[in-house]
């Protein structure tokens, strides 16, 4: 029975994190068809911030949750308009450029911070199940997904900035008739969803070192968590991450987190052979 | 085909290569020259599968490592280094075609492409870096982790296996092999196979209706660029004499695409020029610390994708012949870089 | 004389997501007969036409060649076995000349596919062109290459969707000729708005009207059917 739960914990620990890291990339996937290759580095960034705040004497919360969401958002906005709103409609362009950015941005962090690891300690302590211990950290982590993800869904529902952006996304001519400013809406919603990444990236840091290459760990599972997902943000998202996460939890304890991380990354490709538009593209048409 | 047309190429590129061959060691040392040979030839098999199949391959460096390893495996095993050097095309080559024919029976294009590539050059990675330990052995050989494979027997002179080729010798016969690879590419695609290779770039339901299976033929492109990519990688093993899961690394990969496209995309001297001359520049900037090559190589790719999206060999073409005809307009100059992407300029 | 049916579907349906665009089809074509097809836009014209190349596979319902059924095979397999098409808007490969467009369908055919070439590209008027880019050309001239690629496969079965949409005058005069010679020895299928070319090429004409066929009749007698003018009309049925 404790086992149970622990094994539970630690698959949505597992999923959770796929949804952290994926929804940056989702949105700006979802929204926009473009696929930011420097997502990984956008997610570093983040990590980087928390630790340079914290570093400074700065609440590590603050850090995690405003921080490094503003910086990195800021960050977002900048590349936007330096090269990514020039590559609109060309998705290998785009994807090239923002490879380039991924390198340049490794290449940035190892002159700055060196090529070493960095970190800071987890804050929280561990829960006891029986004999066993749970990650009060991973606790925290699997409520921080599921409110990112409800969060996503409640502005892309329910706000009037998300009835905007989903309209001049599916018809950008009709949103300029009606007097809409497209590239202001493209540029907000990349902007929205670096800062995603850098929240990630960010609660992540504790149980993760940071070093400069770091992001090239997370834009594989990134990348195939949102592809495999298909074109609706929310629910692809939650789908894809599920499955991975779970396939790769399991294969995990059965052999070794490689194990389960080539696990992973072979259900990716048996999946998008078999569903060449993703799972939401086959099975939740038209939802968000 | 014309037989005077073949002999004229052919003789172009002896001539070419000969300069090279005596030019290139004066530049950078023999060890470093050998090396941005076999980068010339791991560019030109993506320069192939991209510029003119139009199909752009994000794990280029799964075939390059894939040669690596299975030339270093096979002759720790084998008595015989030439039969590990046959291994190293032919098995990248199958597992380019079949992970070709996996992607294409499925129709799977662009991004999804782009996903199955680097998600399968990852799983190589992650494979070889977590093969440390004695029970991951291929025959007599320790797969090593992250350490790689060292200490393996290079190639030889053919009846004379006690003579190793190194130094020079291993130049001159990476030189003279990417030579044959690039004659053998001009005249696949002077030939039907290559012009139905092209077709497909540019029109793939036309081909598919003209009753040519295109899936096929993407995928049999696919097996040819993933076999020349092995035999840069046991071209590579040779030079080293180790051979380490970095080969594998997505960071390889971009680098790949990055000298292509640098170089120029539908040529197929643009991406070896572009590989030497990137190639050149990562030597010059691993003397010093200031400035990271990663940090360069992504301005790089990001400044080509935005303002020179035809690449420096096109581009300086165009500005050559520019020169040496009358100014001429913005539209005739644009004919001419159509007409020579379509003669397969280079 | 036209001969046997050659071409049959039966009960043919397309159906995408919630809109049929071809509605239980059934449709004979005799050997050797020029059929026109005529109907609104969006009556499902090209769509009945990638079914009949493997561009799209039915929903429902089957297409037989020479009593064969076909459906479910790919269009590189029916273009072997003899299905040539135009599209509506010219598919060719612009980045490659005009003869090397045409040569790649032209060794499909046994013999010379140089000379295959130049017989193709004479038939249709453009062996002055062979050099050219093909993404060059006007739209007019682009048309008639992708024709000169149909004919270089020599295909039993033509399909032509708008042959006449973009050419000029001279050039439709031409086209007239051309699809009159064609039925010397190959079935023809051509879509097409335009009566009075229709009235030179055709003898039997069949209506669509979302996605179904609402009369055949010959060229004469169609225009006089109350339905087929209603449908051109713009008046609900």
């Amino acid at each position: 029975m404790d086992f149970a739960v622990v094994v539970t914990v630690e698959i949505l620990h597992s999923i959770a994190v796929l949804v952290l890291i994926s929804s940056g990339l989702a949105v700006i996937f979802g929204m926009m068809r473009v696929i930011n290759l420097a997502h990984g580095e956008f997610l570093t960034l983040g990590g980087y911030v928390a630790i340079l705040g914290h570093r400074s004497g700065l609440n590590l919360y603050f850090c995690m949750l405003v921080l490094a969401p503003v910086v990195v958002g800021l960050w977002g906005l900048i590349v936007e308009r330096l090269v990514v709103r020039w590559l609109y409609g060309r998705l290998i362009n785009t994807m090239l450029a923002t490879w380039g950015l991924s390198l340049a941005m490794t290449g940035a962090f190892s002159m700055i911070f060196g090529n070493t690891m960095t970190g800071i300690p987890n804050p929280l302590s561990g829960l006891t199940v029986g004999n066993y211990q749970i990650g009060g950290y991973s606790l925290f982590l699997i409520a921080a997904a599921a409110l990112v993800m409800l969060v996503i869904y409640i502005v892309l529902k329910a706000t009037r900035a998300g009835l905007i952006a989903r309209g001049a996304m599916q018809r950008p001519d009709m949103a300029q008739a009606f007097g809409l400013n497209i590239s202001h809406v493209y540029m907000t919603t990349f902007a929205a969803g670096a800062a995603l990444s850098g929240l990630a990236g960010a609660l992540l840091a504790p149980l993760v070192g940071l070093s400069p290459g770091s992001g090239a760990n997370y834009i594989a599972k990134a990348f195939i968590t949102v592809i495999s997902g298909g074109a609706s943000v929310v629910t692809g998202t939650i789908a894809s991450a599920g499955l991975f996460g779970s396939i790769s939890q399991i294969f995990t304890l059965v052999t070794s987190s490689v194990g389960g991380e080539i696990a992973l990354l072979v259900a990716a490709v048996v999946l998008l052979r078999l569903m060449p538009v993703g799972i939401t593209g086959r099975f939740f048409k038209g939802w968000t | 085909m014309n037989s005077r047309i073949l002999m004229m190429e052919a003789g172009r590129v002896l001539v070419g290569t000969l300069v090279c061959a005596l030019v290139l060691p004066f530049i950078v040392d023999v060890h470093t020259a050998t090396l941005l040979t076999i980068y010339a030839m791991l560019a030109l098999s993506l320069g192939f599968i991209w510029g003119f199949g139009g199909i752009l391959c994000f794990g280029q460096a799964a075939f390059y490592g894939l040669g690596a390893y299975t030339y270093a495996l096979a002759a720790i095993n084998f008595n015989g280094a030439w039969a590990a050097f046959a291994l190293a095309i032919l098995v990248p080559a199958v597992f380019a075609g079949l992970l070709g024919a996996l992607m294409f029976y499925g129709r799977l294009s662009d991004v999804y492409l782009a996903v199955v590539t680097l998600v399968v050059t990852l799983i190589l990675f992650k494979f070889f870096n977590s093969t440390a330990g004695p029970t991951y052995r291929i025959g007599e050989a320790r797969l090593g982790g992250f350490n790689g494979i060292p200490g393996f027997p290079t190639l030889t002179v053919p009846g004379d296996p006690g003579t190793y080729i190194y130094g020079a010798g291993l130049f001159y016969f990476t030189i003279a092999l990417l030579a044959l690879v690039y004659l053998g590419l001009r005249l696949t695609l002077l030939s039907p196979f290559g012009r139905i290779i092209v077709s497909l770039r540019e029109n793939e339901e036309r081909t598919e209706l003209l009753g040519y299976d295109v899936r096929f033929y993407k995928s049999a492109a696919f097996a040819l660029s993933g076999g020349l990519a092995g035999l840069a990688g046991c071209l590579f093993a040779n030079w080293a004499e180790i051979v380490t899961p970095g080969l594998f690394s997505l960071g390889q990969s971009a680098e790949i695409i990055i000298w292509v496209i640098v170089g120029g995309l539908g040529t197929l001297i643009g991406p070896m020029i572009g590989a030497a001359l990137l190639g050149y520049l990562k030597f010059v900037l691993g003397h010093q610390s200031a400035v990271d090559n990663s940090f360069i190589m992504g301005v790089l790719l990001i400044v080509v994708v935005l303002f020179l999206q035809e690449g420096l060999v096109p581009t300086v073409a165009r500005f050559m012949k520019a020169g040496l005809r009358r100014p001429s307009s913005k539209k005739s100059r644009r004919q001419r870089r159509r007409k020579r992407a379509v003669s397969n300029a280079g | 004389m036209p001969g046997e049916v050659v071409l049959e579907t039966n009960g043919l349906t397309v159906r995408f997501g919630g809109v049929t665009a071809v509605d239980r089809v059934d449709f004979a074509l005799r050997e050797r007969e020029l059929r026109c097809l005529i109907g609104p836009n969006g009556a499902g014209k090209s769509t009945f036409f990638k079914c009949l190349t493997g561009m799209l596979q039915p929903s429902d319902g089957q297409v037989y060649l020479r009593g064969e059924p076909v459906s479910g095979l790919g269009p590189h397999r029916l273009a072997r076995l003899g299905v040539g098409i135009k599209t509506q808007v010219p598919s060719v490969m612009n980045g490659l000349s005009v003869h090397e467009n045409v040569w790649l369908a032209a060794r499909r055919r046994s013999g010379d596919a140089n000379a295959g070439t130049l017989q193709a590209l004479e038939a249709v008027g453009i062996a002055d062109l062979r050099r050219e880019l093909v993404g060059q050309l006007s739209h007019g001239q682009r048309q008639l290459v992708e024709l000169a690629i149909v004919l270089a496969a020599k295909p039993w079965l033509i399909l032509l969707d708008e042959p006449a949409a973009g050419l000029s005058g001279e050039e439709v005069e031409r086209m007239v000729g051309i699809l009159r010679g064609l039925v010397e020895h190959a079935t023809l299928i051509v879509v097409e708005h335009d009566m009075h070319f229709i009235r030179q090429i055709a003898e039997t004409v069949t209506v669509f009207h979302q996605g179904r066929v609402i009369a055949q009749a010959p060229v004469e007698d169609v225009l006089e059917d109350p339905l087929v003018r209603d449908v051109y009309l713009g008046r609900s049925l």
